[in-house]
């Protein structure tokens, strides 16, 4: 310790085996949050390095998906789109999902990933996961610019309620390490996690309204339709900057729950088995 | 005596062995287990992290092991492979869990079980030094604070902004060790991370470690390298098996760990690819120290003697008998080779069963494994006839020590001997 730092208390670690439920050591963490930053630095720093085209690759994923889903879901199958062109719909949809989806494949597969750290350093491993769900900020961040531009173009103004996108946001974020916990500590165990990730979602990418407005699920099934927390985060989304729709708050609220529970089930599952993750990576 | 730093107490650590894999032989067994087979994955997967006694399946990596460092001191582990040392290092740094047992550590803890740890190659120099900084333990204004001296340590001030992958390995373990060694915890556990770089550079890292200890830190240090142990350590622990077999001053755990790698090898007589016709046989062959213990491992620069215990057929009697040994590296290539005529001792007349010594003093080799080989045969001047010959009779592991008294020799690879010299200027 050095003289300028403020005395430590004198700590003292006690090992011995584990039992019962694990909490989180809230100073330990205030205490690693350097390494946070400098995981997630690492992780915007390394994206890109050796590609051609950078950070344009945060625009390329959804902006291909969603011409392919104008002109089999808009174009073809004349999917509603609650009154807006449906490019923009989509892609605004899209955004989040990719988002998303990335957030949950990095991080269900980081502590897997991580196994030189794990098995040579001591550290809150409850960083590992939580990385990438930081660190994807940063593409949704340019590629929610190139939406502002295509506001722009299609004359589309937000409404009062894009005030909520922060909260969107840290739902969309929620949701995400919630569910990159739950993964990533049955992953060390059960390399099957590995090759579930594509599949669950896909599977809950069409259970999510990015193709389709939500108005096209019958009302009476709407609230059951929204136990999906990404349902309130994209729905939430539209209606505040494209107007689709009033904003959906019950279908929010009912997404804050449901993440809610999500990132407390991840977050106890994590803590459970985490001190087993060396010996089984 | 003041209060330990350290104190661990009936630790144990359990661990599975492989899952064993079934063998099929038939097509109808191989498709009724393929579709079997997720129930018992599932089973054998769940099973990893309980432990059941009865199963059989488990080892113990550490058993029932207690110790207590007292602050300030530096604790020298050494072990054969597979003796639990880096288990217990693991378990220390709280990178795995004890199936049993308590350990209480008094301080802030910092472990180097390899140098470089979350090092990514593509990112540059300065930024790996906060990533592997922060890795460690440090915050980040720790590592602002203290950054000037990494690079200075490190040396590499021209390649700062120039990413890691296109260093030389020795610019990559200097960056990295720069960042470990200036990690200041109360306890400091380290495993045999001073086994990289060149010479120099190793030298520096001790050098550096030694000021650690000086500074009052306490360390606990893994390593094979007995000059190190014996020079950095304070005190000495040998592993067994998962036990602490010794705990002591460091000279005599090394002595202990020594003795204690004795091996029993194969007894020569049942050895099929034996040379000669037999008149005289050699029974044993043992290597032992200075005070008569039978080692199978020794260090640098030790007093050392092989017996060749012998038997000769129905009693007949020998005179002028010829008793060699040679020492060939693993590779094979002959380092040296003795007999009782180099030195004018004639031995006979040989008759009933006997030993002939070879007593070298100040074993000249370097670190390594050597295999040393036997020749009886008569003294008459005509070679080709040997009595009883093995090429490779047994081995001898010879670990590093300290042979020039400068906690420094030459690796096996610069060559296969050592030498004693004097150097001076002369202008």
């Amino acid at each position: 310790m050095g003289r300028q730092d403020p005395a430590p208390l004198k700590t003292t670690i006690h090992i011995r085996p584990q039992k019962g439920l694990q909490l989180i050591d809230v100073r330990e963490l205030r205490q690693y949050r350097d390494l946070l930053y400098f995981l997630v630095a690492r992780d915007i720093k390394v994206k890109y390095k050796q590609t051609v085209l950078g950070g344009l690759w945060a625009v390329i994923q959804p902006f291909c998906m969603m011409v392919v889903f104008t002109l089999f879901f808009g174009r073809l199958a004349r999917i509603p789109s609650d009154g807006v062109p449906y490019p923009i719909f989509n892609y605004t949809a899209l955004i989040a999902w990719t988002y998303f989806a990335q957030a949950v494949s990095q991080s269900g597969n980081s502590i897997v990933g991580s196994g030189n750290l794990i098995t040579k350093v001591y550290f809150p491993r409850l960083i590992i996961p939580l990385t990438p769900v930081i660190a994807g900020l940063l593409d949704f961040a340019i590629a929610f610019a190139v939406l502002v531009g295509m506001m722009a173009y299609f004359r589309i103004y937000p409404t009062a309620m894009a005030v909520t996108l922060p909260l969107l946001t840290l739902l969309m974020m929620l949701t995400a390490g919630g569910a990159g916990m739950l993964l990533a500590a049955l992953n060390a165990k059960y390399r099957d996690i590995r090759y579930t990730i594509p599949f669950l979602m896909q599977f809950w990418m069409f259970a999510t309204p990015i193709v389709y407005p939500a108005s096209l699920v019958p009302e009476r099934y709407r609230m059951i339709y929204a136990l999906n927390p990404m349902t309130g985060v994209i729905e939430g989304f539209r209606a505040a900057l494209l107007g689709t729709v009033p904003f959906p708050t019950d279908m929010v609220l009912l997404s804050l729950g449901v993440s809610l529970a999500m990132f407390l089930t991840g977050l106890t599952y994590f803590k459970q088995v985490e001190r087993h993750f060396a010996d089984v990576i | 005596m003041s209060h330990p730093i350290i104190e661990v107490r009936g630790l144990s650590k359990q661990y599975h062995i492989g899952m064993k894999e079934r063998l099929n032989r038939t097509f109808r067994e191989a498709v009724v287990d393929a579709l079997t087979a997720p129930v018992r994955n599932f089973r054998e997967l769940r099973r990893l992290t309980r432990i059941e006694e009865e199963r059989g399946d488990t080892i113990w990596a550490l058993r029932d092991v207690a110790f207590e460092v007292q602050p300030g001191e530096v604790m020298g582990i050494i072990g054969r492979n597979g003796a639990g040392k880096s288990t217990l290092l693991k378990i220390l740094s709280r990178i795995t869990e004890p199936s049993s047992g308590d350990i209480l550590l008094h301080g802030r803890v910092a472990s180097l079980l390899e140098v470089g740890t979350g090092f990514h190659p593509e990112l540059t120099g300065r930024e790996n030094i906060y990533l592997n900084g922060t890795i460690l333990g440090m915050r980040k204004h720790e590592i602002d604070r203290k950054f000037d001296e990494i690079v200075a340590f490190s040396e590499i001030e021209k390649f700062l902004d120039t990413p890691v992958k296109r260093y030389s390995s020795g610019m990559y373990v200097r960056l990295a060790f720069a960042v470990a060694s200036h990690l200041e915890p109360e306890i400091l556990l380290v495993d045999e991370v001073l086994a990289v770089g060149d010479a120099e550079f190793q030298k520096k890292c001790l050098g550096k470690m030694g000021d650690v200890a000086r500074e009052g830190r306490t360390v606990i240090f893994v390593s094979h390298n007995m000059a190190a142990i014996e020079n950095l350590c304070t005190r000495g622990m040998v592993l067994h098996q998962g036990c602490v077999d010794f705990l002591g001053s460091q000279q005599e755990a090394i002595t202990r760990y020594l003795s204690i790698n004795n091996a029993s090898s194969l007894l020569l007589k049942d050895r099929t690819d034996k040379i000669g016709n037999g008149k005289i046989r050699v029974t044993q062959i043992e290597v032992r120290d200075a005070e008569g213990n039978r080692i199978d491992s020794c260090t640098s620069g030790q007093n050392i003697s092989i017996r060749l215990y012998y038997q000769t057929m129905e009693n007949a009697q020998f005179s002028h008998v010829l008793a060699s040994i040679s020492f060939k590296t693993q590779l094979g290539v002959p380092v040296f080779l003795h007999h009782n005529r180099l030195t004018r001792e004639d031995f006979g007349p040989v008759q009933g069963v006997g030993c002939f010594t070879c007593t070298i003093s100040r074993l000249p080799l370097p670190a390594g494994v050597y295999t040393i080989g036997y020749s009886i045969m008569p003294d008459n001047g005509r070679s080709g006839t040997y009595y009883d010959s093995l090429p490779y009779a047994m081995t001898l592991t010879v670990v590093e020590g300290d042979f020039y008294g400068t906690s420094e020799i030459p690796p096996l690879s610069h060559g296969v001997c050592l030498v004693e010299a004097s150097w001076e200027n002369e202008l």
